[in-house]
């Protein structure tokens, strides 16, 4: 134990020593957050939206109070003709615009059904689309407001795609997929690597030729990294509870647990790849071609799974990080217990013990 | 008993391309300082790595300490040091915490066995928080030596501990291998620097896998076979005076030897003045000829040049 | 006999540290230089300035007729490099080695295929110029890699210990390689460790803590140190030094 508790130790002096990957290491979930959260994402703030009020009502001035209120649009007045809107979006003042036709109130009333024309800049479909989808859902959720107060239904109905997204957040998507990707960095990666440097520079070699048995060498190897892999999801959790405000919905606990899952699986990973190769270039290449690409391509979290051809969608069951994708999903969005996650994590445990086995059996005791 | 018995080991690599290691046997006895000699690529390391358990001989058997290196290899590890020939330690960790750290691995203290590294890591110890990549060749030589004892281990295994490192960080080496010997430890060590092999206690010469032949120091240069002369003069560079010897017809074999042409020759009667004589002959004035003792590099040479 | 390298208080700091400290000396053409000195004692770092690798902090130094601090370029057409680490490339066959660092050179296809030609009769390696470099013997590797570094005929050439871990055997005859472009008048600047090679150089210079402590002949210094032997000469020298490297 003690010398299992000096080789941790030594462990942590070589990640704290190592100001460059120490610095990689805990600003990259920041970075990754930061960049998904605000650069990379679809989501739009603040775009000016014309509104075209024809019917100047009590309606009307209700539905434009509440895209007012909204922190996507900012709000232009306008009263203009068909022409002198094409002419705002040819110059790209706007992007979207919406129309109120005369009589908007009464034809709600009267009718029980009414209609709003929405414009959009489609030259940029996906800001279109999600711009569209915002208006829409502001629209209908203006709706229901409406049908509870006056208990007359009106005859709308709006197809939901963000079923469990009312906030319209973008963010939703990415954090659990940033938190597969970075806990598959730092320790797939950082763990292959650090094995592979002692067989490089010979330390391996002294090691083997001591009392100290070689699987605590690589146990105590992965000790660290599981601390620090904990570290990240702990950053990237209040990232996104403080800065995106997402909250986590389901258990922090079971959250955290699961993670300790993926991470082992990891960690599992990173040995295997270190019992296999003996250079560091050749273990960081594997690592990044071989678990981070399938990680972004296969866990869903980028291309949606779905569209893709049937042999690739079984080849993603094999990708670890598409089901901690899931288990986090449903845990943070959907606010599941482990009752709705326990398959997936099986199949976690069943791949750590899988690569857990192939790596003891084909550890090497020796050199070569 | 002895702690190093080698028996007809055999070692190849690229399924039998490379031979490293042809019919190697040797024994070393208790507290004995053994030295293979040989230049890069004789097959040194590959006997230490299959005789530290590290790799598996392709035939053959070897025991150290009483066990055999490969059903054995667990209570190996636990009685031997070994020094790779790479400086080996962790160079982002600290003189002490390298050797605190392997001090646990051996599950040991430095202060349980600091009586044996004493004389070495008193010349390190002012730096010890200095990281052992910092250190001069000199000193992470000893950090590694140090590292290496601090176990107490039965048989200390040392690979090419001084290559790289200067003539006077070498000789403190040695030195300090010599106090350690009497104190009751049995090293095997390898070097590719000929003069270092007179500070062994029995040697044996290596090249290209196989060993030539095995003695004492004084026993295996003074059984060099012919009178060797060294020839110097202060008129005619070297080249010259190898050319010269080249073409005499009684040379059996000439080399340079630091400011000395060392050479033999196959009629054992030949006098010095005969030789001065026939260097006078070819122009080679005032050459100074010595019968001399020969050295291990001399020796060397010889075996290897004989076939 | 002309001067080839000529250095004037040459000087090297890195921060506080003063690496080399005013080495002034000069090598004449055809000489062997021997280039001794315990590790950490600046031989590196002045090996890095005469081949125009670095900049001097302070002092001149003329290498094959120029300047250090302007004309670095030339100076690397003019010199050959040999390392005991960086010699060929491993997973080239010795031709394609041969080849390629002559194009690196400069030199055109009918001057390359003369120069290997020739070079690989000098070295009796006509049966294995298809093999890879990695399965040539330690001693043929450095004894190819010299021969490539003076492919271009250059002035001078640089060689850091060239012959360590190489046996005795082929160590000599590394040195015959040595004194046969020596005497085409190609200047050697050689450093090592190996004592007895020191006797095999016309002048050696010994430096200790960034300085040249000790030049002249092996024999003058011998002399001069009242010692039996140049290890003695260099124990006696190095002995004093405060650093390491």
């Amino acid at each position: 134990m003690k010398q299992f508790l000096a080789f941790v130790r030594k462990e942590f002096a070589h990640v704290i020593r190592d100001r460059k990957t120490l610095l990689i290491l805990f600003g990259m979930p920041v970075v990754q957050i930061l960049i998904f959260g605000f650069a990379l994402t679809n989501e739009v703030k603040n775009t000016s939206i014309l509104i075209v009020d024809h019917a100047k009502d009590v309606a009307s001035q209700q539905l434009i109070t509440k895209i007012e209120a909204s922190q996507y649009f900012e709000v232009q007045r306008s009263i203009l003709s068909p022409h002198e809107i094409n002419k705002a979006f040819q110059e790209g003042v706007v992007k979207v615009a919406v129309v109120f036709p005369v009589g908007f109130n009464e034809s709600l009333k009267h009718e029980n059904s009414a209609s709003v024309q929405l414009l959009a800049d489609a030259s940029d479909p996906n800001t279109a689309t999600t711009l569209t989808n915002y208006l829409g859902a502001i629209v209908e959720d203006f709706q229901s407001a409406n049908n509870e107060l006056n208990g007359t239904p009106y005859n709308i109905s709006t197809e939901t795609r963000m079923l469990y997204n009312p906030q319209l957040q973008g963010a939703h998507n990415f954090v659990p997929g940033v938190m597969a990707l970075v806990l598959m960095l730092v320790c797939v990666m950082m763990t292959a690597v650090s094995i592979v440097r002692e067989k490089e520079t010979g330390t391996m070699e002294i090691l083997l030729v001591s009392p100290f048995k070689p699987l605590l060498v690589i146990v105590s190897k992965a000790v660290p990294y599981l601390l620090l892999s904990l570290i990240n999801v702990i950053s990237i959790l209040l990232l996104s509870v403080f800065v995106l405000d997402l909250p986590v919905k389901g258990s922090i606990i079971l959250l955290f647990a699961e993670s300790i899952l993926f991470i082992i699986t990891c960690l599992t990973m990173g040995i295997f790849i270190s019992v296999k190769t003996s250079s560091q270039q050749v273990a960081m290449l594997i690592s990044l071609m071989g678990m981070l690409l399938p990680t972004i391509l296969f866990s869903g979290f980028m291309f949606p799974i779905e569209n893709m051809p049937v042999a690739l969608q079984i080849f993603s069951n094999v990708v670890p990080a598409k089901w901690f994708y899931i288990i986090v999903k449903s845990i943070m969005i959907k606010g599941m217990g482990f009752g709705g996650i326990w398959k997936e994590s099986l199949i976690l445990c069943l791949i750590t013990l899988f690569l857990l086995v192939v790596s003891l059996k084909s550890f090497k005791i020796r050199l070569s | 008993m002895q702690p190093i018995i080698v028996n007809s080991l055999n070692k190849t690599y690229g399924n039998g391309q490379v031979t490293a290691v042809k019919d190697v046997s040797f024994t070393v006895n208790e507290n004995e300082l053994f030295g293979l000699i040989g230049p890069d690529g004789a097959g040194k390391t590959s006997i230490f790595r299959i005789l530290t358990t590290l790799l598996l001989a392709d035939s053959g058997t070897a025991k150290v300490a009483g066990f055999d290196v490969v059903t054995g290899y667990r209570e190996i590890r636990q009685r031997v040091g070994y020094m790779p020939g790479r400086f080996s330690l962790y160079p982002d960790l600290t003189i002490e915490e390298n050797l605190a750290f392997f001090a646990t691995i051996f599950d040991t203290s430095i202060e349980e066995n600091y009586h044996l590294i004493r004389d070495i890591y008193i010349q390190i110890e002012p730096f010890k928080k200095r990281r052992a990549g910092k250190l001069s060749g000199g000193m992470k030589q000893k950090l590694a030596l140090c590292c290496a004892l601090i176990h107490k281990p039965e048989v200390l295994f040392l690979d090419e501990p001084t290559t790289g490192v200067d003539p006077v960080s070498r000789k403190e080496f040695w030195e300090m291998l010599g106090r350690l010997k009497s104190g009751g430890i049995t090293i095997l060590v390898s070097t590719p620097y000929m003069d270092e092999a007179s500070l062994c206690d029995r040697i044996a010469l290596m090249q290209s896998g196989s060993i030539m032949t095995i003695d004492t120091p004084e026993a295996l240069t003074g059984s060099y076979p012919d009178p060797l002369f060294a020839i110097s003069t202060e008129k005619a560079s070297m080249p010259s005076i190898l050319n010269a010897l080249a073409q005499f017809e009684k040379t059996k074999s000439h080399y340079a030897f630091g400011e000395f042409a060392h050479a033999s020759f196959t009629d054992k009667n030949l006098s010095a003045d005969d030789i001065i004589g026939y260097l006078d002959s070819r122009g080679i004035t005032n050459s100074r000829i010595n019968l001399i003792k020969p050295t291990i590099e001399d020796r060397f040479i010889q075996l290897a040049t004989q076939k | 006999m002309t001067p080839v390298i000529t250095t004037n208080r040459l000087t090297k700091r890195f921060g506080d540290f003063v690496a080399t400290d005013s080495l002034t000396f000069s090598v004449n053409q055809g000489e062997i230089f021997g280039f001794l000195g315990a590790n950490g004692a600046g031989k590196t770092t002045a090996m890095r300035m005469l081949c125009g690798l670095s900049l001097p902090s302070s002092g001149d130094a003329t290498i094959a007729g120029f300047d250090v601090y302007k004309q670095t370029e030339d100076i690397k057409k003019n010199i050959g490099y040999m390392s005991q680490k960086f010699s060929l490339y491993e997973d080239l066959t010795v031709l394609e080695n041969i080849r390629f660092f002559g194009g690196i050179y400069g030199l055109n296809n009918r001057q390359i295929r003369e120069k290997c030609d020739a070079l690989i009769n000098r070295l009796g390696m006509e049966d294995e110029t298809g093999k890879l470099v990695a399965s040539l013997p330690l001693g043929w590797k450095q004894k190819l890699s010299f021969s490539v570094a003076v492919l271009h005929d250059p002035k001078i050439v640089f060689l850091d210990e060239p012959t360590g871990g190489v046996d005795p055997v082929t160590r000599r005859q590394f040195w015959d390689l040595i004194y046969e472009a020596a005497a085409r008048g190609v200047t050697i600047f050689v450093t090592t460790h190996y004592m007895d090679e020191a006797e095999y150089c016309n002048r050696i210079s010994i430096m200790v803590d960034g300085k040249i402590e000790a030049l002249d002949t092996p024999g003058n210094l011998k002399r001069q140190f009242r010692s039996e032997s140049m290890d003695d000469v260099f124990y006696q020298l190095a002995r004093k030094a405060r650093r390491g490297d």
